[in-house]
């Protein structure tokens, strides 16, 4: 006990001592001793008001001496005997001291959690069959771990709004709800949009939204999130599938340049639901709502299936093999000066990578990607729209990504390029080219994953898969190489952006032994000199810090604050 | 380990196998007069005579949706026998109930329910796990069809066989 830092204090958790930081809330030591301790209202990321009173523990310090007495002896471990306290104290709003007991188990404890638990469920409405959280409910799983199994409750259970509207996205159930509080907590504290508050205290206390206001802010969903039971749920995933079909797949956001962690729900290659996955370094616990709510158009009908090649006027469907042979013949018969490379920051590293090959081989005098800028909301969301920026930057070579687009442009117009290969990138609706000037090219390829009016206007139509159906490493604003990982399969003949370039490469005469993804990773760690000595797997699911950008993302420094300032544990 | 079973020690006269061949012959030629004289019938003329009013109650036939006294559907689309279901023979596809139908209170019910009776191997554990006591394996035994997609059940065909039951579940009472 003495060789150890002083601002660390000895702690027995049921019965083993453990050494914890002062100041540390009790539910955190428990948590990181391995101790699972049951709660409801306590969220590391919010304020513990203290107020579902699930976690109640025994806690005890060593008993103060009466005048004259003797003080207690420690053993030989330093330690002093413990006198524990006759009621019960909540984990999660006190702090850890010097020589302090906390009992997990024992017959108060267990007495408390089945009291708790037996309250909570006097009234609730036991709807498990048509609720959404059911899988993952909290009040599930302690009622199994703590419940009495049944209930002594004989009068008529109180009735409360149920399928009440509180926002666009959000249905809530006051019957079903337990007054946790986190939702308010939530929006009042982090999207500091507090119009969510109890009214009618008493057995009757109702979660309500503040007269004429509605839950409509751009980060509400997170509520549905953090809702430890089904009271909040999401108007899009509602009724739509049980929890435990869903395939977990973690990977991240390509919405902006954030690049929010997030777990991509999926059962039989249906994406059903995306919710944000916990990095401290990125996205905290939370994510937009325009972003997670934006992949209902990987379903699209417009989703391109084959590849097609165009005669005459119209298109008609080819093989890959034909479809790449006819844009290999093309690009062949042209001087590389005449050809423009329109790739996106979009793709991940090993597909620019592979591009950059690509206009390597053909000397390609023009490439670019397309840049998307908004405003920044000053929370989670970058004013950079493209995740991949920094890594066009990087391994694509670009010194400011977007600014050649106009030159291209103009090319096209005096003649001077008279090929545009675009990858993944939609050239008239997001990069501002007229289905007329794409007329003038003698050649233009396009990969998309859906039909648009460039793939319209091309000569060959390849369809590349969407972010949800493709693997590889991103970089973020902050500097961040994050993985994105594969959830669903893509539709039809589509395939991978890095492996219609490859194709592309081969058929021009170009040579190479690429065959996975990770191939290209392993180029790129030996090639690009950020990234040497990394590995597929080092990046993990959180992803390692590459480079520094200086860039900072505004809700994780006020989330930092607070960590300082003791009001949440993080 | 070996178990060392002993030989009967027979007597002298069961030694000839007459005794056991005798009694044999007696239980045949039994059976046999009575068949020939027409006290007994063993065939059934199958599917003029069928075996419905001998089966018991606990029989498992084809498994059928069924609907309450009030001509609610009990199933509310919570997946747990799609869940269960060993051979996977059951699709469903809940939808959310119109705020303007007589049950929007339910909230819930299946959009499609579909039961693959050439995957169903008629084991009950749909029955067994449904919280709404929706489904019931009824005695419905010779599923036939010429293609199969005919042997798709789909809800139409599932609340034909299933019909009404009464009783038992009475969650969605507006007086509960």
């Amino acid at each position: 006990m003495s060789e150890v830092k002083t601002d660390l204090v000895d702690v027995e958790i049921d019965g083993v001592w453990y050494q914890f930081p002062k100041g540390m809330r009790m539910i955190e030591a428990c948590r990181q001793a391995g101790v699972e301790v049951p709660h409801y209202c306590y969220h590391p990321k919010l304020t513990s008001p203290g107020n579902c009173r699930m976690c109640l523990v025994e806690m005890g310090m060593p008993p103060r001496p009466a005048p004259g007495a003797e003080a207690p002896a420690p053993d030989e471990n330093g330690h002093l005997p413990i006198a524990w306290m006759p009621r019960p104290v909540i984990a999660c709003a006190n702090t850890i001291g010097p020589n302090m007991g906390i009992r997990t188990t024992g017959p108060l404890t267990e007495e408390c959690r089945k009291g708790v638990m037996e309250l909570l469920l006097a009234n609730h409405p036991l709807d498990c069959p048509i609720c959404d959280q059911a899988g993952e409910c909290s009040l599930q799983e302690f009622s199994v771990e703590h419940g009495k199994g049944e209930s002594r409750f004989r009068e008529r259970k109180v009735k409360k709004p149920k399928n009440v509207a509180v926002g666009p996205r959000i249905r809530l159930d006051d019957e079903r709800c337990i007054m946790c509080s986190r939702c308010i907590r939530f929006t009042d504290e982090i999207a500091d949009d507090p119009v969510l508050g109890f009214t009618d205290r008493g057995s009757h206390t109702v979660l309500t939204v503040y007269p004429g206001r509605e839950l409509a802010n751009n980060y509400s969903l997170n509520t549905v999130d953090i809702c430890p039971v089904g009271a909040l749920t999401s108007n899009d995933f509602r009724f739509q599938m049980r929890v435990w079909f869903m395939r977990e797949t973690n990977t991240i956001d390509t919405n902006c340049a954030t690049g929010c962690n997030i777990t991509v729900f999926a059962r039989e290659n249906k994406i059903y639901r995306i919710t944000p996955r916990q990095n401290n370094e990125v996205n905290s616990d939370w994510m937009p709502d325009s972003h997670r709510l934006n992949f209902h158009w990987i379903e699209s009908d417009a989703r391109l299936t084959d590849p097609l090649v165009k005669d005459g006027d119209h298109h008609r469907l080819a093989s890959w093999s034909e479809a790449i042979a006819t844009a290999a013949d093309k690009l062949s018969a042209l001087d590389g000066s005449e050809i423009a490379v329109i790739a996106s920051a979009r793709m991940t590293n090993e597909e620019l990578l592979i591009v950059n090959r690509l206009v390597k081989h053909l000397k390609a005098g023009h490439v670019d990607t397309v840049a998307r800028v908004g405003e920044p909301d000053g929370y989670l969301i970058s004013a950079d729209r493209n995740p991949n920026t920094n890594g066009v930057k990087l391994v694509l070579g670009l010194e400011d990504p977007g600014s050649q687009i106009e030159a291209i442009k103009a090319g096209i117009e005096q003649g001077r390029i008279k090929a545009v290969i675009t990858l993944q990138e939609d050239l008239v609706d997001d990069a501002g080219f007229t289905p007329e000037l794409l007329g003038k090219l003698d050649f233009l390829l396009s990969t998309y994953p859906l039909a648009n009016a460039t793939a319209d206007a091309s000569d060959v139509v390849l369809p590349g898969a969407a972010w949800a159906e493709k693997s590889g490493t991103m970089i973020n604003a902050t500097g961040r190489l994050q993985r994105l990982n594969k959830a669903v399969d893509a539709p039809g003949q589509t395939l991978e952006p890095w492996e219609i370039v490859r194709d592309l490469i081969q058929a021009t005469g170009g040579g190479n032994g690429i065959y996975a993804v990770t191939d290209l990773f392993k180029q790129l760690a030996a090639e690009v000199s950020e990234f040497s000595g990394l590995t597929w797997g080092q990046i993990g699911d959180l992803g390692v810090p590459l480079i520094e950008t200086g860039v900072t993302i505004p809700l994780l420094e006020r989330e930092k604050q607070r960590i300082a300032s003791g009001l949440i544990v993080g | 380990m070996a178990i060392i079973v002993q030989r009967p020690k027979l007597k002298w006269w069961e030694h000839l196998y007459l005794p056991g061949i005798i009694t044999g012959m007696r239980v045949t030629l039994g059976h046999f007069f009575s068949i020939l004289s027409g006290r007994t019938k063993v065939t059934m003329q199958y599917p003029e005579e069928k075996w419905d009013s001998h089966l018991p109650e606990h029989y498992r036939g084809a498994p059928a949706l069924v609907t309450d006294e009030h001509g609610r559907e009990r199933c509310v689309a919570c997946q747990l026998c799609e869940f269960i279901c060993p051979p996977r023979a059951i699709t469903i596809k809940p939808e959310e109930i119109p705020s303007d139908d007589k049950w929007a209170k339910v909230e819930k019910r299946p959009r499609a329910f579909d039961i693959d009776m050439i995957r169903c191997i008629y084991c009950g554990l749909c029955e067994e796990v449904c919280p709404e006591q929706a489904i019931y394996l009824r005695k419905d035994y010779a599923i036939t069809g010429l293609s199969r997609a005919e042997m798709v059940h789909d809800k139409t065909k599932l609340y034909e066989i299933g019909g009404v039951r009464e009783g038992l579940v009475n969650k969605w009472n507006e007086l509960k």
